[in-house]
């Protein structure tokens, strides 16, 4: 009965979805204000419906209703509370019912905020997200039906994969998701602003926040889904160039290409058309995406020919949105005013810079995940395209592109001076260098290009310190008011050196990796980084609904002398599948990280690892997304000002 | 419908669920220099019957066979590329996880650099139409 309201409620939602995509624009004609209104309350009911809905397919999860399909499929009655909570975005129904959740809830809180811009954008804006609303309930009540029943009622459901049942994936999906869907917000915006024919930039200013709320959780989603397969693969690789991931890395290149772009088109008036050009190719990216995960063509070949139908609704929806988008962009395209030019040697030179880079990583991104597709269907055999290819391709490119990018927000604006800042420069690059120079002599054998980006790693936060100097100069006083500080000085600096701790982690921990392999019998010891391990055997043991062999590692020596690491094979009985639990003891220097394998004869296949640094890598986004939260409290401190001074 | 998905989602699963196992103790080679050879081939080769995994990732037999195949041949003395086409006459090109350079591949390997300078020319343009504009304003 729960679920029948939960698909009616849905059907319900899409009727409202319909009523935002076409009711305010007949209203509008006359009257602007009421189509706002009108637009407001059916993104709020549309939200109100889908969850409720979403509530009903969680209470069918929790409850294990084995009468729905998706319950029957990833569910399973021994599971703990919250993997059957989780579980409801483990499937492909219920992770696209949340997306479009997701989808509504930024219409919802768009349209909350709505009334502090001009009538005619918002309702615009409501609109376009009034025909996302549609496409993609129209695909889950069509293709996708989270409430599908089965009939007979199974007596048990065949549970969730095991290695979705961790505690990532409490957070992963919706993280990942707010991150897409919310470049559905910049889209958008691009749409009423070309729709609305806005003629001045106030539209890249409104648009700016929304981007960054989105790439702030994209941010964040990705980081967690790398930490993820970092513990849960079993040998310690963070980021596989994998096509579900690149599909995740399109959207956030292009997302921080649009971020820095759209700061030059609100200060300078200049990049607009590349800017609303770049947004509609970020959300297109972030649908595509979900095409290329959700219909299974680059999983697999024939996951795709399993079930067409959802697939190609999918790549309807990116087609008729992006192609009606580009079509809608270049009629407009002369009405938006050309591009003033501007000097080189400014902080908009370099944003554009910067921006060339971005384009170009996503672009080699798109062309490596497509391309063995592409050349098989024209006849050009067989191919694949995996890592060495991104990463031969990105240490070229990252270099450059981290030497300039310490330039951008030093300079100022139009014509940036250059002289008053070359002592500081020389003074930076020369303590990178002198730091890549130590490293060259403490770890031999390094290649150039290994060091060189060492060297710009550093350069970067050394620039990251300037900048945030800079900033503060004016309050060099008062620096320990520190709530009384510019929120927006730390932003830059902090998302900057984040990268730069990103890429030292990622330099660190391919590069210096130690691995040992071996088959031991209790009492023997291993020795490695410096550490000597002994193992003492393995254990049975049962989880809730696992049974698990653990086995017990001691540490002789180091800072964690008489400390164990503890892991584990496990067996899930209801999903009949093995999964490893590796044991990793997490230092900021390092990660000693320890997986058991299988018998061989009467030992034990050990498999110990050393990452070093390897933390750094999810440090660097979290510094990374704090940059961006100090960029969204500037926003918000600066309303709450204005808001005073107009009171 | 049932068996569809369940299909569907072990083979998402799978992409990033096999628990992975480089070697097995006694693969590595005594020489550490050739070992060092043997793992960076490794990483390029791909393991045919898993989901995006090299051979040094998988514990598929197979890729077990095509590590020993790198090694006893890095032994015997052969060239990384040697190798690597030893391992396409067998496998095809699919078993590279970088690309030969080629006709076919021209595209994938060009068009990085095609976009980079497309850009640059682009943004040297608009910047240099600032120049310009300033030579023949008198400053004011």
């Amino acid at each position: 009965m729960i679920a029948e309201l939960g698909h009616f409620i849905l059907v319900l939602a899409l009727v409202l979805a319909a009523v935002q995509a076409v009711a305010p624009l007949a209203v509008m004609r006359h009257d602007a204000d009421n189509a706002l209104a009108l637009a407001q309350r059916a993104a709020y009911g549309q939200t109100a419906l889908i969850f409720i809905s979403f509530l009903a397919l969680t209470y069918g999860f929790v409850v294990s209703d084995f009468s729905l399909a998706v319950v029957t499929a990833n569910s399973h009655v021994a599971k703990p509370l919250v993997y059957k909570i989780a579980g409801v975005w483990g499937n492909h129904e219920g992770s696209m019912l949340l997306w479009t959740l997701i989808l509504a809830a930024y219409g919802a809180a768009f349209a909350a905020l709505a009334t502090r811009l001009p009538a005619r954008f918002s309702t615009h804006v409501l609109v376009t997200q009034g025909w996302l609303g549609i496409a993609f309930l129209s695909f889950l009540l069509f293709t996708s039906n989270p409430f599908a029943r089965l009939v007979p009622t199974p007596f048990s459901g065949q549970g969730l994969t095991p290695i979705l049942q961790d505690p990532a994936l409490a957070a992963h999906p919706p993280l990942l998701y707010a991150g897409y869907v919310g470049f559905s917000m910049s889209f958008a915006f691009a749409i009423a602003a070309l729709a609305g024919d806005e003629k001045g930039r106030d539209w890249a200013r409104w648009m700016r926040p929304w981007i960054l709320t989105a790439w702030i959780f994209l941010t964040l989603g990705i980081a967690l889904g790398s930490y993820w397969a970092y513990y849960e693969l079993g040998w310690g690789g963070f980021w596989f160039w994998d096509p579900v991931e690149n599909a995740s890395l399109m959207p956030w290149l292009s997302g921080t290409a649009l971020l820095h772009s759209a700061l030059v088109a609100e200060k300078r008036d200049t990049l607009k058309r590349w800017v609303l050009l770049l947004a509609i190719i970020t959300f297109a990216l972030s649908l595509s995406g979900t095409f290329l995960v959700r219909s299974g063509v680059l999983t697999s070949v024939h996951a795709f020919a399993n079930d067409p139908q959802r697939g190609i609704f999918i790549l309807a929806i990116l087609a008729g949105f992006s192609g009606g988008a580009l079509a809608l962009y270049a009629h407009r395209l002369p009405h938006i005013a050309a591009d003033t030019p501007f000097q080189p040697l400014s902080r908009e030179g370099l944003l554009l810079t910067n921006n060339v880079f971005l384009a170009t990583a996503t672009v080699t991104v798109f062309i490596g995940t497509i391309y063995p597709l592409a050349l098989d269907a024209v006849g050009g055999g067989k191919i694949s395209v995996g890592a060495p290819y991104f990463n031969a391709v990105f240490a070229p490119l990252t270099l450059p592109f981290i030497l300039l990018l310490p330039l951008g927000p030093l300079l100022a604006w139009r014509n940036g001076a250059f002289a008053s800042l070359k002592q500081k420069l020389i003074l930076a690059a020369a303590i990178a260098l002198a730091l890549t120079l130590l490293l060259a002599i403490l770890r031999s054998g390094q290649s150039l290009m290994v060091l060189a980006l060492f060297a710009g790693a550093f350069w970067l936060i050394g620039g990251a310190g300037l900048d945030l100097a800079q900033k503060l100069a004016p309050y060099r006083t008062r620096l320990y008011r520190f709530w009384h500080l510019p929120a927006h000085a730390f932003a830059a600096p902090l998302a900057h050196a984040g990268l730069a701790v990103m890429l030292l982690g990622i330099l660190a921990s391919t590069h210096w990796r130690e691995e040992i392999v071996v088959a031991a019998g209790p009492g023997q010891q291993i020795d490695i980084a410096g550490i000597t391990l002994r193992y003492d055997g393995v254990r049975d043991f049962d989880g809730p609904n696992y049974r698990a062999e653990r086995a017990r590692l001691a540490y002789l020596s180091g800072p964690h002398q008489g400390d164990y690491l503890f892991p584990e094979r496990r067996f899930y009985m209801a999903e009949r599948s093995q999964t490893t639990e590796a044991a990793i003891t997490t230092d900021l220097t390092g990660h000693l990280y320890a997986v058991v394998g299988e018998p061989a004869n009467d030992k034990r296949v050990l498999r110990v690892w050393y990452h070093p640094y390897v933390a750094f890598i999810w440090i660097g986004a979290l510094l990374m997304s704090l940059g961006g939260c100090f960029g969204m409290a500037a926003r918000l401190r600066l309303r709450v000002a204005k808001k005073q001074v107009a009171a | 419908m049932m068996t569809r998905m369940a299909i569907f989602w072990f083979l998402a699963a799978s992409l990033v669920a096999a628990p992975s196992f480089a070697l097995d103790p006694g693969e590595a080679l005594e020489d550490a220099a050739l070992e060092a050879r043997a793992r960076a081939l490794s990483q390029e080769l791909r393991c045919l019957v898993c989901q995006n995994q090299s051979i040094d990732d998988s514990d598929a037999p197979l890729a077990r066979d095509l590590r020993q195949m790198v090694r006893t041949r890095l032994v015997a003395g052969d060239s990384d590329d040697d190798i690597r086409t030893a391992v396409v006459e067998r496998y095809g090109e699919f078993a590279l996880f970088r690309p030969r350079f080629g006709a076919h591949t021209f595209a994938l390997w060009a068009m990085p650099l095609f976009i980079l300078l497309m850009g640059a020319v682009l943004a040297w343009r608009l910047t240099a139409k600032a120049g310009r504009q300033n030579a023949s304003t008198p400053p004011q």
